[in-house]
């Protein structure tokens, strides 16, 4: 395992993921054109949503009842994750080359990524 | 104006926006933001949320054809990636304080930048430096492609850079764009690491920069699925076709009349934020 053998199988991973958000997200925005393609929108004054779609627990909960709005969250929490997941394997693979200065580098990355995602949700 | 025509539009916009940014490597988000707000009206920090999302999705999808070029240095991008994502943190809990007029003034000022820096053009320093004590102490030092041999490089002025990143990530949270032209600046100016290098690591560092913010921005309410979703979708084709026709594009004619449109764009926004309009 080299780092560039590394990075292309990150790399090859991190598009998957991306492909995968996609598709969710398409099929939560399928769905919701369906539902209510005709209603009147405004996003002129910023007024956040319910938990349904600001928790992690509350979009899991509406994407698992096919809700198009939870799904398409469902699906960009997706994407979020894809670069995380590219950090945790980033640890993995530092480790695998016992490279012990960037495995710690690495981990602090992740942890920063992880207190601020647990942090807010 | 209907679901339907919304969606529809913001899709058309964020794919253009997208192609362009591809195409010209200066990114979507810049000129995300501004369409959305300027053109149909939508809440900055609306914009914002959505345009950080498309961030993540272009650096994580054109990761694979970078990685096969073989120039990013993931060492440089992890060990900088400590600074972008605290800056990032920062950036979301400002976002949340600021106020939507002094946000839409920020951002003209960062286009305005965007604008000088492509207009000037970037020469790059590709003369390689030698590594100094803290860099080799980091191993921050590789070798990148050249005309089919490996050329080393080494890395300079770990400190500057380092604080240059805290503020680029800064940036990131606080607008929800890539902020590549000042990763790029950071790199290749302060660490005189080669400009095809530092230009690759920085793709590869905006998406993990972006998802230190993310969860912030989740929670505040500023990702609306309502308006991610087309903006996502839009800008994800966009640069996708924008990869695959680069090598065909007359790329110094569109970075030109890029940043012609960003420079306007900028203009708009700090004359919209300070009539109080955005």
């Amino acid at each position: 395992m080299d780092d560039h053998r590394l990075e292309a199988i990150i790399g090859r991973l991190l598009q998957i993921g991306v492909l995968a958000a996609a598709a969710t997200v398409l099929a939560g925005g399928v769905l919701y054109l369906v539902q209510s393609h005709s209603g009147r929108v405004d996003y002129r004054s910023f007024a956040p949503g319910g938990p349904d779609l600001l928790t992690l627990s509350g979009i899991v909960r509406s994407a698992i009842h096919f809700d198009s709005l939870g799904l398409i969250q469902f699906g960009l929490l997706l994407l979020i994750a894809t670069p995380v997941a590219r950090v945790a394997l980033a640890v993995v693979g530092f480790a695998l080359e016992r490279d012990r200065l960037y495995t710690v580098v690495s981990l602090i990355v992740l942890s920063i990524l992880a207190f601020s995602l647990i942090h807010a949700t | 104006m209907t679901a339907l025509d919304f969606t529809g539009a913001v899709w058309i916009l964020s794919f253009l926006a997208g192609f362009l940014g591809a195409l010209t490597g200066l990114g979507g988000g810049v000129v995300v933001v501004p369409a959305l707000t300027l053109a149909l009206g939508v809440n900055i920090k609306y914009a914002i949320g959505a345009s950080l999302v498309s961030v993540i999705a272009t650096s994580s999808g054109a990761a694979a054809a970078y990685v096969r070029e073989g120039y990013s240095n993931i060492r440089i991008g992890m060990f900088l990636e400590i600074a972008t994502t605290l800056g990032a943190i920062l950036g979301a809990f400002l976002a949340g304080r600021v106020g939507t007029h002094a946000l839409a003034i920020i951002f003209g000022l960062v286009l305005l930048q965007a604008a000088i820096q492509s207009f000037r053009g970037n020469k790059g320093s590709d003369q390689p430096a030698a590594s100094d004590a803290l860099a080799t102490h980091l191993r921050l030092g590789s070798s990148y492609p050249v005309d089919g041999n490996r050329q080393e490089y080494g890395v300079r002025n770990v400190p500057a850079g380092f604080g240059l990143m805290f503020g680029a990530g800064t940036l990131s949270g606080l607008l929800g764009i890539g902020s590549g032209a000042v990763k790029v600046i950071a790199m290749d100016s302060a660490m005189r690491i080669p400009f095809k290098v530092s230009t690759t690591t920085s793709n590869f560092m905006i998406g993990v920069t972006a998802a230190a913010s993310a969860g912030i921005y989740l929670s505040r309410g500023f990702i609306d699925p309502r308006v991610a979703m087309p903006v996502m979708l839009g800008v994800l084709a966009g640069a996708m076709l924008g990869a695959k026709v680069l090598v065909h594009a007359p790329v110094r004619t569109l970075r030109a009349i890029f940043a012609i449109v960003i420079l306007a764009l900028a203009i708009e926004m700090i004359v919209n934020g300070f009539t109080g309009k955005v």
